[in-house]
């Protein structure tokens, strides 16, 4: 082919231009972090009665690695039937999404949502699990 | 070579456009079930494998069949089937993505489908499936292209082929074998627990894919200047012949065994078939399509003087194939769920969306089969005269 | 080896395809939990070698007495109730003898009576379970206390399990169960569209110290314990009666052992 040379640099450009556009329409706009809410009934509770909010393990690695930690919750419960799990600090909780995790994040809403929406992920979870009931924000 | 793919005529480009409108229906329909679940489809808790299934089945027979041609040619020298052969190889590779395409709309959760690779099972038969069918594809694109792409140069093809040619006729035989072991090796199921389940299987590959094959064949050289050649087609028709009979032979055994034993749980699948149980008849006029449709075309190709009329074998080829295609793509799977395991019976007759987009699956499958089919006569319409040096 | 810029591009095209070699990175997975953190089963669980059930409908009197036991799995499960054959999702029904039993009720001599009597069909927890030697994902596994448990996590709805299960118990959700779930039991999940269910011998329940919810709530008809115990109350029911099981002939090994004929009289 003659201008072999021009089609490969019309559809490098074209490529570039059309899958860049997400990135250069948003240059300059400064996108909000997601604020999260804590402060449900259980958590109040619970940062009563310890003196301070605190979730199984601590705030970083939660926010990191909550994925990894919830699928090793789950294989630990559903396939070798060990349900409580003892944390870094030797506390120790029973291993549920739907009865430990959402029963302090009962503001799904406001806490998985708001991060979820933010970064784009849909996770699965609530297809079974069932959320806490709640008004919308 | 595949840019030989991007010219054609107008016929050429009309065709594909047919297919991909197919595709496209379908499609919506996909997206449809997809979103709905699988309700949309005539599959029950009774009957929980259906058309998907059953296509499968049938096309895995289809890819194999590939081997018919490939053991004469690379193993026997039988040199006629030089220019075939690659019509073999290319079909193998479209029936294979059908299969797997069939599989995929058949499941429930099609985006969990690597879990079959992330949680290795040797004990599952669908595991070992999932190998040799990728397995199969991957050496039939590998084969197919480098021979064909030695033969438009008018060389040798690379050495390293050969050893993957000789690998591909047992696998070809293991993908048939380790697909009737998915139903062979089931309990409770009588219609499927038969030691000749993978045997019959072979014999109805071995007959309904060359048939197919000679009517492509056929149609290539009618679209196209390349010829597969006559004496090819009338060697593949003797082996459809003796094929077709093994498998007919086949299946008389089951009758016999399953009637002649008088065990009530091996005979209710195949009175619901062809008579009906308990008042329940609704494949019985297609399974009688079938008989009649095999035992016409067996009588049109064993008398080799009607076989040798292009007619009249193209005719039988097409009976022998829808013949197989109710018997294996429909009949046999949904016999084994008939009775279920409380000798009830549940019937099950595909709905509109699930046949069109069994309808979409087998588009995809002409639309590759097209395009390899266009870049081999293309190849071969180039190197006319030119002897096969493979 | 040399190669020439043809050879490269065919192999690196193929590899692509393939998905392997360049544009792949294999990352080793990241430690998932702290160091310091552990999993151990609860105190209160039960255990056994093989837990299995007697079912003496004998003494259940009324359909309200079989209704009980079904509500019961049902409720607390999230089982929903579709209310068509077709798409239909049960972990706990009954059924007649002749239905229950197909391969030894080809009689027209047979006691009409116990032909039409109704039996309570769920999972049998086989102890070579034909659905676990099939599934492609070990979505269905055996557990060590004989437990056949399901996954539904990661469960691919392919369906072999349901082909290969001789008893009938799996459901497939056909269709997305929720709107069909008259009162959710907030405490368990739900199932999603395209995966397999069936009873798991209320694993949840086994775990904090409870019988199985049918085995509770059925007077004493459902009887449970470990089968691998001579002393238990099961074992010592199979030593004194008579009792069949659902298709022995099959060698699955059903862990379900049905009391026929009634009370005392074996």
């Amino acid at each position: 082919m003659k201008n072999a040379g021009t089609i490969v640099i019309v559809v490098v450009v074209g490529f570039v231009a059309f899958f860049g556009f997400p990135f250069y329409y948003n240059i300059g706009k400064a996108n909000e972090a997601p604020k999260l809410k804590f402060d449900t009934p259980a958590i109040l509770e619970w940062e009563k009665v310890n003196g301070k909010k605190e979730c199984v393990e601590p705030k970083e690695f939660m926010r990191g690695e909550h994925m990894q930690l919830l699928n090793q919750w789950r294989d630990s419960v559903v396939r070798n039937g060990d349900r409580v799990y003892v944390n870094s600090q030797g506390r120790s909780f029973t291993m549920s999404f739907q009865n430990t995790c959402m029963n302090c994040h009962s503001n799904k809403k406001d806490f998985c949502d708001k991060c979820h929406n933010y970064l784009g992920v849909k996770p699965y979870c609530w297809g079974c699990h069932i959320a806490p009931k709640e008004k919308q924000s | 070579m595949l840019e030989k793919a991007l010219v054609g005529s107008k016929r050429y480009w009309l065709w594909l456009g047919v297919l991909t409108a197919i595709i496209g229906v379908a499609l919506i329909q996909y997206l449809r079930q997809y979103s709905y679940g699988l309700g949309l489809t005539g599959l029950s808790r009774d009957v929980s494998w259906g058309l998907y299934i059953g296509q499968f089945t049938f096309l895995v027979g289809v890819a194999a069949s590939a081997v018919m041609l490939v053991i004469p040619y690379y193993l026997h020298d039988f040199k006629k089937f030089g220019k075939i052969v690659i019509l073999g190889e290319f079909l193998a590779v479209s029936a294979v993505i059908m299969c797997i395409l069939f599989i995929f709309v058949d499941m429930g959760q099609p985006t969990r489908i690597m879990n079959v690779v992330l949680n290795p099972t040797p004990n599952s038969v669908m595991f070992w499936d999932f190998i040799v069918l990728s397995g199969y594809l991957i050496l039939n694109i590998v084969i197919g292209w480098t021979t064909l792409a030695a033969d438009r140069k008018g060389v040798r093809p690379p050495q390293w082929v050969k050893p993957l040619i000789y690998l591909s006729v047992p696998w070809a035989v293991s993908i048939h074998t380790v697909t009737a072991f998915l139903y062979a090796g089931i309990p409770g199921r009588h219609f499927w627990l038969t030691a000749v389940m993978a045997a019959r299987f072979l014999a109805s590959a071995f007959s309904g894919g060359p048939a197919l094959l000679i009517i492509l064949a056929l149609l290539v050289r009618r679209f196209t200047k390349f010829d597969p050649g006559q004496e090819a087609i009338q060697a593949v028709g003797k082996i459809v012949t003796y094929a077709m009979f093994a498998n007919v032979f086949l299946l008389g055994l089951e009758f016999f065994t399953a009637f002649y034993s008088n065990i009530p749980g091996h005979m209710h699948p195949f009175k619901y078939l062809y008579t009906g149980l308990e008042g329940h008849g609704r494949l019985v006029p297609l399974m009688w399509t079938s008989s009649i449709m095999a035992v016409v075309s067996l009588v049109l190709l064993v008398f080799p003087g009607l076989r040798r009329n292009e007619k009249i074998l193209a005719f039988a080829c097409i009976s022998l194939f829808i013949s197989l295609w109710i018997d294996k793509g429909f009949g046999l799977i949904i016999g084994g769920f008939i009775p279920n395991m409380f000798e009830g019976v549940t019937e099950y007759w595909p709905t509109g969306p699930e046949s069109i987009i069994t309808l979409g699956v087998w588009a995809v499958g002409f639309l590759i089969l097209t395009v390899l089919y266009k870049v081999a006569a293309s190849v071969r319409e180039e190197t006319a005269g030119m002897p096969e040096n493979h | 080896m040399s190669m020439n810029r043809r050879q490269f591009l065919k192999i690196a095209g193929v590899s692509t395809v393939l998905g392997i070699g360049g544009g792949t990175v294999i990352t080793g997975l990241r430690k998932t939990g702290l160091e310091a953190s552990q999993v151990s089963p609860d105190p209160r669980a039960l255990k056994a070698k093989r837990w299995g059930f007697v079912v003496d409908v004998s003494k259940l009197k009324s359909d309200e007495d079989y209704q009980k036991c079904i509500d019961a799995c049902h409720g607390i499960h999230n089982v929903p109730d579709i209310g068509n054959p077709k798409d239909e999702v049960k972990w706990i029904w009954k059924d007649t003898y002749e239905r229950t039993f197909p391969t030894t009720s080809e009689d027209e001599l047979m006691n009409k009576e116990l032909k039409e009597k109704k039996f309570f069909l769920f999972c049998n927890h086989c102890a070579q379970p034909a659905c676990v030697r099939v599934c492609p994902t070990k979505a269905t596994f055996k557990r060590q206390d004989g437990v056949v448990m399901q996954d539904m996590h990661r469960c691919i709805g392919c369906r072999f399990c349901m082909a290969a299960c001789p008893f009938g118990a799996r459901s497939f959700n056909y269709r997305d169960p929720r709107p069909f779930i008259k009162k959710e039991n907030m405490q368990f999940p739900t199932r999603m569209i395209g995966v397999v269910e069936k009873c798991t011998m209320c694993y949840e329940r086994l775990a904090i110290g409870q019988q199985p919810a049918c085995a509770e709530a059925s007077n004493g008809a459902i009887l449970f314990g470990d089968l691998d115990d001579p002393n238990s109350a099961v074992r010592k029911v199979i030593a004194s009666k008579f009792t069949i099981r659902r298709k022995p002939e099959l060698g699955t090994q059903p862990s379900i052992y049905y009391v026929i004929g009634g009370a005392d009289h074996a």
